[in-house]
């Protein structure tokens, strides 16, 4: 080399430019290999290994079970239909507890304050009876079965299982044209959707990756748990005898759950094929060892991270929806309630689609949180119905003691076995909550992906339901 | 701390544990500013971010599956009156920067020079996770390596030689289950130990390449050390320009990579050289 040159970065990048023609192309798998070896050398000098491992089979016994072609699918469902039911089983007791303490007994004695005060009728009202019952309906409602479910589901997270699920389910998504990490993200939905959005970033392919974010609101999330839960078990478990129906209703929401995986592979096998064409890329997925959960931790932190997250996102939200339920049910209009004149104005498209004006003011109202949408559906109801004896005035929200006196009031506001039914489809596929669609908006970084999120599922509700219904009309008597 | 630093140690467990957990403060996410920087690395689902959370009181979620972490996780402790950040980065097998997360890992542990890298790997899969481990040696010999699982090992009946892996890397290596708290303690003080410049990493590069490689090698390294004194890692940088990686092109001719040398030719690691890391 000549040195008067001085060493300039150009120079060495031409440099290495000319230099790289001359190694040969199988440079950068030479270096790699000889990584590994070394990697190899070391770790065999390090490590010594018993004759044989009887544990280490064990765990392949186990996986090849788990992720069988023949027993994977049917064992994920009865896994998570025992997980439904230990959840809507356990939950309706410590639900009645609940309602009674709140309700009962502290309701009344916060109304005696405020009587004693002397604070207007409005404040007490739209404080009490709007704000309080809205929360203390979301808490008794959502904290019992989410402090049972969320704990067990953390604990199959935790041994390991999901990621056999994911491998199950990764075929699927392969041959739906969408990335095979996207049963990953949707697996992060199942708890929330913002979050599961969040976790698309695992996919490198900015186009599976946009198939992932517009899909993963299939995933049931947190906030429609509880009213998938509620219905399934009012009208869906009431079909059956009373000792099946626990049984029944578990097994209507993992349909429900296992639609929604459906309408997912489905989505992303349409957008594949048409606006969001490509290249399926190709991945590894780890299969970790199973790992015994630390079982007080984990309930300990699923507890605190996730139940108490949760509740304290559907309270934050439900104190100003029951501000807002308590105005439009008490601002008159015309001799009617605003609440009234938009029922009636939404009425004939609810009932096209065997739902209820009623449910879909709710689902307006709810925009930010799934959370509150059975809340508002109840008090929405009793408004309209003039249902005596629950409820005790326009626009209060109210526990009912039983899932009987429940079913009651819904009968009562015209509702059937069809109603419920589509309320669970309508669940499943709707627009996803407000703070979904800013998440997606932020990593997408494009308004209208943003509206495809929000207006696809909606518009796929609304045809389901509506084939659901015309169908029902015809072969039901 | 000012006495020249003391030559590599026979293995990670430099005598006794002066130092206790009890000596280690958790500061959360309440960062303000810091002395050290610490780097967590490792492949996916090893126990990094439990190991974060260990060492910061945080509660990052931590789940049993691989590529749990995906953008990078800040949080800080304070250990022996000095503060360190830690930054936990996604889970990688590689940083060959394939794939956007091990750019984020490569970028951190190359442009954000932290003080120490701690590389978390799985006692149980020792191969797969010491490619790894050597890649980020040909970047940097601030690495504690913290062999984590080891109950795990324990269970399949694996011995884990850990003086030996250290003699054999020429840095820390501390053997942990971060899960039950195991082997923090030695961990703190190897990190402390790499922070202060107290150890010295002399990791063995012993890796073999053909002789064409080689004479190109020789000839770039010469060239990028005329250029940029006290780079300290121009063998890697000229595997990368040789490579055709963008990232390390680009920095070459921006100069970019003089700051490296600049700043990682430092004698002694000090608060405001750390700071400027960020």
């Amino acid at each position: 080399m000549k040195t008067s040159h001085p060493i300039t970065a150009d120079r060495v990048l031409r440099e290495a430019q000319t230099l790289r023609w001359k190694i040969g192309a199988t440079f950068h798998d030479d270096l790699v290999e000889s990584l590994y070896k070394e990697a190899s050398r070391l770790a065999d000098r390090a490590v010594t290994r018993p004759g044989d491992t009887p544990r280490f089979d064990l765990d392949r016994t186990v996986d090849r079970i788990v992720t069988s072609r023949v027993w994977g699918f049917p064992l994920m469902l009865l896994l998570f239909a025992g997980v439904f039911w230990i959840t809507i089983a356990g939950a309706n007791v410590p639900s009645r507890w609940l309602a009674t303490l709140l309700l009962d007994t502290v309701l009344p004695l916060l109304k005696q304050f405020s009587a004693s005060l002397g604070l207007p009728r409005w404040i007490d009202g739209l404080c009490l009876d709007g704000m309080y019952r809205a929360t203390a309906w979301v808490v008794s409602v959502m904290l019992p079965p989410m402090a049972i479910f969320f704990p067990l589901f953390t604990l199959l997270e935790d041994f390991g299982y999901l990621p056999r699920v994911a491998f199950n389910l990764d075929r699927w998504f392969k041959r739906a044209g969408a990335h095979g990490k996207q049963s990953l993200t949707m697996m992060m939905g199942f708890g929330c959707n913002a979050a599961g959005v969040v976790a698309t970033r695992i996919i490198d392919s900015p186009r599976e990756r946009l198939i992932a974010m517009l899909t993963n609101n299939f995933a049931l999330c947190n906030g429609r748990w509880p009213t998938q839960i509620l219905i399934a078990s009012i009208f869906i478990g009431a079909t059956a005898p009373p000792l099946l129906a626990g049984l029944v209703s578990a097994a209507a929401v993992v349909g429900v759950a296992l639609l929604g995986i459906l309408a997912s592979l489905a989505t992303s096998w349409g957008l594949s094929r048409t606006v969001l064409r490509g290249e399926v890329s190709t991945f590894s997925l780890e299969l970790p060892p199973y790992r015994p959960p630390r079982f007080w931790q984990t309930i300990y932190t699923s507890l605190i991270d996730r139940t108490l997250f949760v509740l304290w996102r559907a309270v934050v939200f439900a104190v100003p929806a029951g501000a807002v339920i308590w105005l439009v049910a008490n601002l008159q209009v015309g001799g009617t309630s605003v609440a009234g004149h938009l029922i009636d104005w939404l009425n004939p498209l609810g009932v096209l689609i065997g739902l209820n004006g009623v449910i879909l003011l709710a689902y307006v109202i709810a925009i930010p949180a799934n959370e509150i949408v059975i809340p508002a559906v109840l008090v929405l109801t009793v408004l309209m119905t003039g249902t005596t004896g629950v409820g005790e005035g326009a626009g209060v929200l109210f526990e009912l003691d039983s899932h009987q006196a429940t079913l009651q009031l819904l009968k009562a506001g015209g509702w059937t076995l069809l109603t419920g039914v589509n309320l669970m489809l309508f669940s499943l596929l709707h627009n996803p909550c407000s703070t979904t669609l800013y998440t997606i908006y932020k990593e997408s970084g494009s308004w209208r992906w943003t509206v495809v999120a929000a207006l696809l599922p909606l518009a796929m509700g609304l045809v389901v339901t509506f084939f659901v219904a015309q169908v029902w009309r015809v072969v039901a008597p | 701390m000012s006495t020249t630093p003391s030559v590599a140690p026979e293995s990670a467990c430099t005598g006794c544990p002066a130092h206790h957990l009890s000596n280690l403060r958790r500061l959360g996410v309440e960062m303000e500013d810091w002395d050290y920087v610490v780097a967590l690395a490792g492949n996916p689902n090893v126990g990094k971010s439990t190991v974060f959370n260990s060492l910061t009181g945080l509660r990052q979620h931590t789940g049993n599956w691989p590529g749990k972490t995906v953008t990078r996780a800040e949080g800080g402790f304070e250990f022996g009156k000095q503060r360190y950040k830690i930054v936990d980065l996604p889970g990688t097998y590689s940083l060959l920067a394939t794939s956007p997360d091990e750019e984020v890992a490569r970028d951190f542990i190359l442009f954000g020079q932290p003080d120490v890298t701690v590389v978390v790997v799985d006692a149980t899969r020792l191969e797969r996770n010491l490619n790894l481990a050597l890649q980020v040696l040909e970047i940097t010999p601030r690495v504690v390596v913290c062999l984590n699982l080891m109950d795990q090992a324990r269970r399949l009946g694996l011995q884990v030689d850990d003086r030996r892996l250290a003699r054999d890397l020429g840095i820390p290596v501390v053997p942990a289950t971060a899960r039950y708290r195991e082997g923090l303690d030695t961990l703190l003080q190897a990190i402390a130990g790499v922070a202060t410049g107290d150890i010295v990493g002399k990791p063995h590069r012993s890796l073999q390449e053909p002789p064409a490689l080689r004479k190109a090698l020789t000839t770039l390294v010469e060239h990028l050390t005329q250029l940029h004194p006290g780079l300290p890692n121009p063998r890697w940088v000229a595997l990368r320009l040789l490579d055709g990686d963008e990232r390390i092109t680009a920095a070459v001719r921006s100069g970019e990579i003089a700051d490296l040398a600049t700043a990682q030719g430092r004698p002694l690691p000090t608060a405001p050289a750390a700071a400027s890391a960020a």
